[in-house]
């Protein structure tokens, strides 16, 4: 399956696609409305090491998936090697934000976990953090991993 | 001397979503974000108006404009003349610009049209019949020779072949950065054509583009050796350069960092400077013995290139050139860039590249010797349109720099000599190289000299012709508009209408 990976070479550390991303799951047709005033809850987040080198982390989509193992409420599963989270049934107990070796699931700030799901849920359909990234650093393709 | 800043910020904060792109992409330090009150704030003083910011901005929130706060001007003392006269006064400096010349100087380029086809001698469609645009550069035989056998001698003198009139102009390793470089030497392979290393050598990982890299020997000789000359497709003697003719060139020692002082042979940290006049050439003469000795040391593979700054004798020049061993002659124009040239001499120092031209190919035709080298037009060939015209006008090819800059992303604030590019293009400050990703410079690269490869066939296939060799030196596909008897006498071309 396509997967969303990161080249840390072209990462420059603009965060637009933490932005693009909240764009993109808000449901809304217009940035400045969906984002203006608002505190950002990306489901890819960029981040720093103690070189200053950047890259951005979102789910890996895990062949074996711990945050699947571990949702003590059945929100989390697996369709066509697409982790989803359904939101109506999360408990907000976290357990995935803890077990997930990436800390790719985050709270979404209304105490429910979220991940990304490659943009396949909302209306977009292909991953807008791809597509708004400015200098090529997030690719959306195939390299042959097992789902 | 305080002055109200050249460039104003506008933003518009009922788009401002406080993402903070501009505060992190501006090398200038121009935007930050003000924690306390919750909003970005700037200061324009540092601006160079690149834009980055502005293609930056998610939500079109900000926009650079010029400030119209001036100096109490006059038709002789503008606003930037007084500037210039306090800055002076201030610094005792000489002052740096970069790129090419700004100044309202004519385009020649624009008071020349193109002839189209009617009736007679119908045009040709490219998209159904074959268009040549492939050029050979280099001397051409002027009689035939025939071996022992009686079978035709075939043997050429060495050529460079090209699959479109233009290549990408010298700019050097140490002005622009790894991945510039990257860029022009991957689109240059793949479209068929040369990039030139410019004076700084050519990096270890771009041996492998050697094909299509024209290796470049100026008065400084930086990076010059035996593999660096055999590397290329063919070697250029550069004498001069359209934006900053007689004088040399000085990349300042905090740009010959790392790889670029490796590169050029020099002391890390070191200033590289550049003579004004290579100090074994002061003679038509001496030029032939560099000539033949950069031959020699390639076994006579390779075509050399004299690269030469259009300047008021350039016909007797390029005469000389012609004779002197050269296969090809490279002329610059005086609107042709740089990354950091005296402004003086910048702007008031060279001829335009079109009268040059047509004075060249003129020249080197009444002497019989035209054969006996190629010539490259530089110094601001902006289109296809452009490029038509110097093939009409008797050039072979062209070289473009600028055109390919702004290609890869180049915004054309004239702030290279700052070194802080904020493109990627011309600065060597890590961060900053990295925000040109050769996957896409090269890709957008590929996608200009393909768009003008198709307009250059559109063109001459107006005019009936079907090859680029029965375009050259055809200037009666040209006419000016507006221009003077004595420029159009120059030029070779009569007036619109006759």
């Amino acid at each position: 399956m396509k997967r969303i990976y990161v080249k840390e070479e072209w990462c420059l550390g603009c965060h637009l696609c933490e932005y693009n991303c909240a764009f993109a799951n808000s449901g809304m047709t217009d940035m400045v409305k969906a984002l203006r005033g608002k505190e950002i809850y990306p489901r890819i987040q960029v981040e720093t090491d103690e070189n200053g080198v950047t890259y951005a982390v979102s789910c890996r989509h895990c062949t074996d998936p711990i945050c699947v193992k571990s949702c003590i409420a059945g929100a989390l599963s697996k369709k066509d090697g697409v982790i989803e989270i359904d939101h109506s049934k999360c408990v907000g107990c976290l357990t995935c934000v803890l077990v997930c070796p990436y800390g790719a699931v985050v709270e979404d700030g209304t105490g429910v976990a979220q991940k990304c799901e490659l943009c396949m849920t909302n209306s977009h359909g292909t991953p807008q953090c791809v597509k708004g990234c400015p200098n090529g650093a997030i690719v959306f393709e195939e390299r042959g991993e097992a789902e | 001397m305080n002055f109200y800043p050249e460039f104003e910020v506008v933003r518009n904060d009922s788009r401002c979503i406080r993402c903070r792109v501009c505060e992190r992409q501006c090398a200038n330090e121009v935007h930050w974000f003000d924690a306390d009150g919750k909003v970005m704030l700037s200061d324009e003083s540092k601006c160079v108006n690149c834009q980055r910011c502005v293609t930056l901005c998610p939500t079109r929130a900000l926009k650079i404009v010029k400030s119209d706060c001036r100096l109490r001007e006059n038709a002789n003392y503008s606003d930037q003349t007084i500037k210039e006269i306090y800055r002076q006064a201030e610094t005792g400096g000489v002052l740096l610009s970069s790129m090419g010349n700004p100044n309202p100087l004519p385009v020649y380029w624009d008071k020349i049209l193109i002839n189209a086809s009617q009736v007679t001698n119908p045009p040709i469609d490219p998209l159904r019949e074959p268009m040549e645009t492939r050029v050979f550069l280099g001397k051409k035989p002027d009689h035939i020779t025939r071996n022992p056998d009686g079978s035709l001698d075939t043997t050429l003198s060495p050529q460079l072949s090209l699959s479109m009139p233009v290549m990408f102009s010298a700019m050097s390793y140490g002005s622009i950065s790894y991945n510039a470089h990257a860029s022009l030497a991957r689109a240059a392979t793949e479209l068929g054509i040369c990039y030139n290393t410019g004076e700084g050598g050519l990096h270890e990982d771009f041996y492998k583009y050697g094909k299509n890299t024209i290796v470049q020997v100026a008065s400084g000789r930086f990076g010059v050796h035996k593999d660096y000359l055999e590397a290329g497709a063919a070697i250029e003697i550069k004498m001069g350069q359209g934006a900053k003719p007689g004088i040399g060139g000085h990349l300042p020692g905090t740009k010959a960092v790392g790889d670029v002082a490796k590169t050029r042979m020099i002391p890390e940290g070191s200033d590289a400077i550049s003579p004004a006049p290579h100090h074994d050439i002061y003679s038509i003469e001496d030029l032939r013995q560099l000539v033949y000795s950069l031959k020699e040391a390639t076994e006579y593979r390779l075509p050399v290139i004299v690269k030469v700054a259009a300047v008021h004798n350039i016909a007797a020049i390029a005469s000389g050139i012609a004779r002197s061993g050269a296969d090809i002659i490279a002329i610059d124009g005086f609107r042709g860039g740089t990354g950091a040239a005296p402004t003086r001499i910048r702007d008031n120092v060279g001829i335009p590249i079109e009268l040059a031209l047509a004075a060249v190919d003129q020249r080197l035709r009444d002497e019989g010797i035209r054969n006996n080298v190629s010539i490259i037009c530089g110094g601001s060939v902006r289109s296809a349109a452009d490029v038509v015209k110097a093939i009409a006008l008797g050039a072979d090819a062209c070289y473009i720099a600028t055109a390919a800059c702004l290609a890869m992303g180049c915004h054309l604030c004239r702030s290279c000599h700052t070194g802080k590019c904020n493109w990627g293009i011309a600065t060597q400050r890590p961060d900053l190289v990295k925000r040109l990703n050769p996957d896409i410079g090269s890709q957008r690269l590929v996608n200009l000299m393909t768009a003008w490869r198709h307009e250059i066939k559109e063109l001459m296939g107006g005019m009936g012709i079907n090859s680029i060799e029965s375009l050259r030196g055809n200037r009666l596909m040209l006419r000016g508009v507006g221009l003077t008897e004595k420029e159009l006498q120059i030029l070779g071309i009569s007036h619109a209408g006759e």
